[in-house]
């Protein structure tokens, strides 16, 4: 789908760059959130550090990796090791400023399902392949920027399972949990951008995109959206988009 | 010298029915597929495989029928396959007995029985099904002893009643088999590039198993000790295996083959066809070489070998491999 001089995944790859400051260090899973690190590493965020779990931290990307175990996630590396040291030593710790997450349902919450479709796990009607390292991202980030395909069947009231937690029942139910830190800051999907409330932790649409309503984006959602005061998303710029395109991913591994 | 070196085959043949194992590698890297492809070809059944983020190592055993019960956080190729074809459908099918766990908890167990302790605390999983949901029954569980009785146990600190942790159990395997770039014949090993939780799970099995790309001297590896992280009394098989984690990458060594991959992830969906790709690749080929053969032989090769001034191959194709 393009929106005018631009696709809704070069709209979603900048608009999850934009979520990264400069000096962070931020936790990348596979697709968007790699072209929207190693855009925001040459746009505004040059000194931000671009870990994987897989073991490599503060990576210079030259060209995008197909998994977070990639070769091509050594290029640059200040450090390689193994998930042990990424995991304990650096997400455990609290080292980690923002991670990057996605997942096949998204609730109110924040709460994030990647393992299955279906009332029981134990007989599901859609398999996924687990949580990976999505659940230790969500519980041990200092914040969490969710990244999904906007369906209202994918924005359900509760999700079937709740594979990375987000904030859980709401209020201060994540703390309560046990969960000494995090939670989601903001939902990038196809449609618009989420943010949540900052008592009841309840998502709220920020911004919608070019091209549609906040109306719209309301009743692709499975839940009720607060649209108040809700804008209308900023279009890349043709220095992102140059960049996302000639530099970032000139193969067309994940751009559309 | 005490050699260790061991003919592939017969090392796989190690591996009864039965057996706890857990492969190294993650998702699309450093698999020991040549070892893999062994173990269908000996028919192994009811094997009980412990992972984080294994790939097609994983989902071409279920396929082939020889996994019983898994623990694992994770079952896919990424952006190559965000599924396991065939671990979807074993799940989806009721073929399959399994465990889910994150990628950092598993390593936690990993690392537990490579410690010697019974378990591991951890921050992670609270609030999440992971924790709250199992998988596996309280009768599964107890009808086994290789499983653990519990999934987890979530305890405030003795230090710090405020403080609330996640026990998760140690797992020990019967065997490991990792798949590196060097080694020596008496079990000296050499991971280049990310170690993924290789160490770990060598030091938590009774047989260490070792394929590389490369049997290399013992002043080679002894010169910067630093580098390796297993100690050579824990390997008890060094086989050597050129190609051996086709097709996946190998870090310094050659990228990962797009096309195998898509031959097999299109040949996966469908049971038909995997058992097309399954004689085709596996049963048809008696040996190692034959397979590098059957896969496109040395020009095949040649295209995916490293660059050495990056590790992988810059040039690779990943999307639109026609033409």
């Amino acid at each position: 789908m393009t929106t005018g001089a631009y696709t809704l995944t070069e709209l979603m790859a900048v608009t999850a760059a934009r979520e990264i400051q400069d000096g962070e260090v931020v936790f990348a899973g596979t697709g968007l959130p790699m072209l929207g690190a190693m855009l925001a590493q040459r746009t505004h965020a040059p000194q931000c550090c671009i870990i994987f779990e897989a073991g490599t931290v503060a990576c210079q990307l030259a060209h995008l990796p197909m998994s977070v175990g990639d070769p091509r996630a050594m290029r640059g590396a200040a450090v390689a090791a193994g998930l042990s040291e990424v995991f304990s030593y650096v997400l455990q710790a609290g080292r980690v400023d923002v991670g990057f997450l996605s997942g096949a349902q998204i609730d109110r919450f924040g709460n994030i399902n990647s393992t299955s479709i279906g009332a029981d796990p134990r007989h599901p009607s859609v398999r996924f392949p687990g949580s990976g390292g999505s659940c230790d991202i969500a519980c041990l980030s200092k914040r969490t920027v969710i990244i999904a395909l906007h369906e209202k069947r994918r924005f359900p009231a509760k999700t079937d399972y709740v594979t990375s937690p987000g904030w859980l029942e709401g209020g201060d139910s994540r703390i309560k949990a046990g969960l000494v830190r995090g939670g989601p800051s903001v939902v990038v999907t196809t449609k618009g951008v989420m943010r949540f409330h900052p008592d009841s932790k309840e998502m709220y649409l920020a911004s919608y995109h070019p091209g549609l309503t906040a109306q719209a984006v309301a009743d692709d959602t499975g839940f009720p959206l607060d649209t108040t005061g809700a804008t209308e998303t900023p279009a890349p710029t043709p220095a992102e988009l140059h960049i996302l395109r000639e530099v970032v991913d000139p193969e067309r591994v994940f751009l559309k | 010298m005490n050699t260790k070196i061991t003919p592939l085959a017969q090392a796989a043949a190690l591996i009864p029915d039965g057996a706890t194992v857990s492969f190294g590698g993650f998702t699309t890297q450093r698999h020991p597929m040549a070892f893999v492809y062994e173990l269908i070809r000996l028919k192994r059944r009811n094997l009980y495989l412990f992972g984080h983020s294994p790939g097609g190592d994983w989902d071409i055993l279920i396929g082939a029928g020889c996994v019983k019960r898994v623990e694992l956080a994770y079952e896919a190729d990424e952006a190559f396959a965000t599924i396991g074809p065939r671990w979807r459908l074993a799940v989806q099918h009721g073929q399959i007995e399994w465990e889910d766990y994150s990628n950092f908890s598993m390593v936690a167990r990993f690392t537990a029985g490579a410690m010697g302790i019974p378990f591991m605390p951890m921050r992670s999983l609270l609030g999440s099904d992971v924790l709250a949901r199992q998988a596996l029954t309280a009768e599964q569980r107890a009808a086994d002893p290789r499983t653990s009785p519990l999934k987890s146990h979530v305890m405030q600190s003795p230090f710090d009643p405020r403080d609330r942790v996640v026990l998760v159990p140690a797992i020990h395997t019967e065997f490991a088999v990792l798949h590196v770039q060097k080694a020596t014949a008496n079990g000296i090993v050499r991971i280049e590039g990310q170690t993924f939780a290789d160490v770990q799970q060598a030091l938590c099995a009774d047989t260490v198993i070792v394929t590389c790309e490369e049997i290399v001297d013992e002043d080679v590896l002894r010169r910067e000790p630093e580098r390796n992280l297993i100690p050579y009394f824990a390997v008890k098989h060094v086989c050597h295996v050129p190609f051996g984690a086709h097709p996946y990458a190998v870090f310094n060594y050659y990228d990962y083959d797009p096309r195998q991959l898509k031959a097999y992830h299109d040949g996966a969906e469908d049971d038909a066809r995997f058992r097309q790709y399954l004689q085709r690749f596996v049963y048809a080929v008696k040996t190692h070489d034959e397979y590098l053969a059957a896969i496109g032989g040395t020009a095949r090769l040649d295209s995916l070998k490293a660059d050495p001034g990056y590790g992988y191959r810059p040039d690779l194709k990943r999307r639109r491999l026609e033409g």
